[in-house]
Order: structure tokens, then sequence, then C-alpha cells
């Protein structure tokens, strides 16, 4: 089926089936590899993007009930040179390891933004998390990066 | 998954029509129960019919009855339900952040888990669940192991809950699917007590020597455990004690 969907700002107009999930979308027909595919049983987060500003887990949505969101994808965060506030905490935190999970911790980060303000705790952060599995278990700089990412991310729009 | 066709229907008289239009048919609501069946091939519809395009959601209160639309998503059940904060905090305990913006009201309670949290509060809370076809007391719905008194085809288009004087629930988590291993939740409509009991059964179930205990001021009663689930995460027993913690539990924290 045609399915118009709107990712990071663009127009992307595919032809896929019906059946066809927006984490396999984005990957195998947009080659938006960003998002992954962790444990594909709606457990572990990996395949985190933002539908109309709210974190969802891709692998759980067809394409099709994304069509008419404004899906944001790890891609559509930052860029090598200037990275988003919560990139850039993640990379000073060390809040990553493997780097498996990392895209959609940092789409989990955004979440508890939207929800909670900027100014976290990791107590909050810790609850927040439970969507969201890192199997190298680096938690606790995963927690303060989100911590200092929400900060920057107030700095930044001071 | 298998490939299907996705029909979105505008009125729930298209969604209907749509559901008996040949071959097997699901509805589609929040997707979270579903969409891993049929990966899973457990469930292999020929037909999807997405009941999100129907205006199904929103909170309103109507005198003693809190209304919530059938497509309502956890996450505004837990911040919208203010009206019974036992029920937003139920919501705010289903799966995980990202889980609670999909899933919804009815697509749980019409899926009926026998270790989902929903049906517990349509139990507790005397809940209306009304459909396209008219209405059923949750006393009646929930009939076991996802089973409810739905007919084939129908669809619920919101629950109306009991506003109860104070109400709690109570609940011991799967830790890595955070369903109920056993829920209760525990109402309190003016003198009238209603316990309901999620996770421990083969369905939701009232249990109702707690309901009367409570209301008569008495020792709290101990739960059989012979016909409670016994599975790799709780046998029989474990969970009949379960019963009576939660209970303890939700009794402590009433609002």
């Amino acid at each position: 089926m045609q399915i118009k969907l709107s990712i990071n700002g663009q127009a992307h107009d595919v032809d896929v089936p019906a059946a066809s999930l927006l984490v396999e979308v984005l990957r195998d027909t947009l080659a938006l590899t960003g998002t992954h595919i962790g444990c594909d049983t709606s457990q572990c987060g990996a395949c985190n993007v933002l539908v109309d500003g709210v974190a969802v887990k891709s692998c759980t949505m067809l394409a099709a009930q994304a069509e008419g969101a404004a899906i944001t994808t790890i891609e559509g965060l930052g860029s090598p040179e200037a990275l988003h506030p919560m990139q850039q905490a993640f990379r000073e935190a060390h809040g990553l390891q493997c780097g498996f999970c990392t895209p959609g911790m940092v789409m989990a980060g955004l979440e508890i933004v939207r929800k909670h303000g900027t100014r976290l705790t990791p107590e909050l952060v810790t609850h927040e998390l439970e969507g969201n599995l890192c199997r190298c278990t680096g938690y606790l700089n995963i927690v303060k990066a989100i911590v200092a990412g929400a900060a920057g991310m107030e700095a930044a729009n001071a | 998954m298998r490939d299907f066709a996705l029909v979105r229907p505008a009125s729930l008289a298209d969604a209907a029509a749509a559901f008996s239009g040949g071959g097997e048919a699901a509805y589609l609501a929040g997707g979270h129960t579903l969409i891993p069946a049929m990966k899973s091939r457990l469930r292999m519809p020929d037909a999807l019919v997405d009941l999100s395009g129907l205006g199904l959601s929103g909170i309103t209160r109507d005198g003693n009855r809190l209304w919530i639309g059938a497509m309502t998503r956890h996450a505004d059940v837990a911040t919208g339900a203010t009206a019974i904060p036992g029920l937003a905090a139920l919501a705010s305990g289903i799966g995980d952040a990202q889980v609670r913006n999909r899933g919804t009201l009815g697509g749980s309670v019409a899926n009926n888990d026998p270790a989902a949290d929903y049906p517990a509060a349509c139990l507790a809370l005397d809940a209306l669940i009304e459909t396209d076809r008219g209405s059923h007391t949750a006393d009646d719905f929930f009939q076991g192991m996802f089973t409810t008194a739905l007919a084939d085809g129908e669809i619920i288009t919101r629950i109306g809950f009991s506003i109860p004087a104070r109400s709690a629930y109570a609940k011991f988590r799967h830790p890595a699917s955070r369903y109920a291993v056993v829920g209760v939740y525990v109402a309190d409509h003016g003198g009238q007590w209603r316990v309901a009991v999620t996770g421990a059964g083969p369905g939701v179930f009232r249990w109702a020597e707690a309901e009367a205990a409570i209301a008569a001021g008495g020792a709290l009663p101990a739960m059989p455990a012979d016909d409670l689930n016994s599975d790799i995460h709780a046998g029989p027993d474990y969970r009949a004690h379960l019963c009576g913690v939660m209970l303890k539990q939700a009794l402590a924290c009433l609002a």
C-alpha cells in the first residue's frame, strides 16, 4: 500500500506491504538505520522513535499507523558536527558501551524531558527508563547522561 | 508477519461492516497486544480494521461516572483520570512509558488477558462497558481467560467507571512484562466494597470474602489456592499468598 510519512521534516511516499512495521520501513526502505531492532518484542526500546513528539516502540507500530504524524528518528536530532544536547551528554558521560541501545536511550531521554522538564533526578530517570534495556548494563552512566542532557537542553534554550 | 488488508473506517458502522467483510478480521486499537501476536503468527487476520479514526478517545465525567473512550491511551488515563486516583495510578503502572503511549483502555478490556490490569479496575469500579450495540456490566463482561461478553465484531466505544469514595490498586508485577503476577483493586463505594483480583486465576474475579470482611471490619480472609494459576513465574500457593499481600497493600494506600 502507498503510505505518506513525514520523517525528520522530510516527506516520504513509500509503497510497502500493509504489514510493514514502522521500524522496517525506516531501516529497510528508507535506510535510516540509526533506529535499531533489539528484541523485536516491545521490551528493549532500541527502536524508540518520536511520533508527534511522543516516544513509541517502532517495532510495535505499523508504518501505516504513523501516516499523518511527524516522526523523529535519531538521524533527525543532531549532526556529527553539531550533536543534540542529549547526544552530546551521552558522549561526555560515557553513556554508551557497545552503543546498540543508544539511539533508543537518547529518544527515551527526550521523552523524559517532554514529561518532566529539564531538571531531572537520577531516581526519576531510573524509574522512567524501565522500557529500555542496555545489555552492557551501563545504566549508571546512561542515567547520568540523561540528567546532564536535560540540563544541556535547558542551557541550549536559555 | 503475514500481510493483510488494512481498512481505516471513518464510522462505527463502516468498521463493523469491514469486520464482517469476509475472511478473518481483527480490530486494531493500540496494537500492543495484537501486533506482537501477529508477529509471532499467533494471529493471522486477513483484514485489520483500524479504530483510530472513530473519535473514541477522551475522558469525561457525567455525574458519578467517569467515562473513558475506548481508544484512550494508558498514558492519558494516567494523567487524565484524576477523579479516580487509583485508576490513574493503575494506568501509570502498565507496561513501560513507550507502551503506555500506544496501548489503549478498550484494547486491553476487549482482550481480557487474565494478567491485565484494567479488568480488575472495571470489576472493582462497577464499570459499564458501552459498545456499538449496547452496554455490558463489568460483572457480566469478563468470562474467563481471553473471553468476554462481546459478540463477534462488537466494538467497545467507551467505559464508564463508578467514581468511588476511595480506591487503590496494588500489583506484584512480573519484572519483564510488567503484567500482574497478582493484582488486587479495592474500591470503597460509600461503605459498599468491591475487590477484584487479576493475574491469580484463569480470569479476573471478585473476591467476595474480602469484600464482606472489609465491610464488616473483620479479619481479612486467606485466598484458597485451589483454582489459581500455576506457571513458571509462580505456583498457586504463592499466588494465593500474594492475593493477601496485595489486598493489604491496596487497603493501605486508598485514595
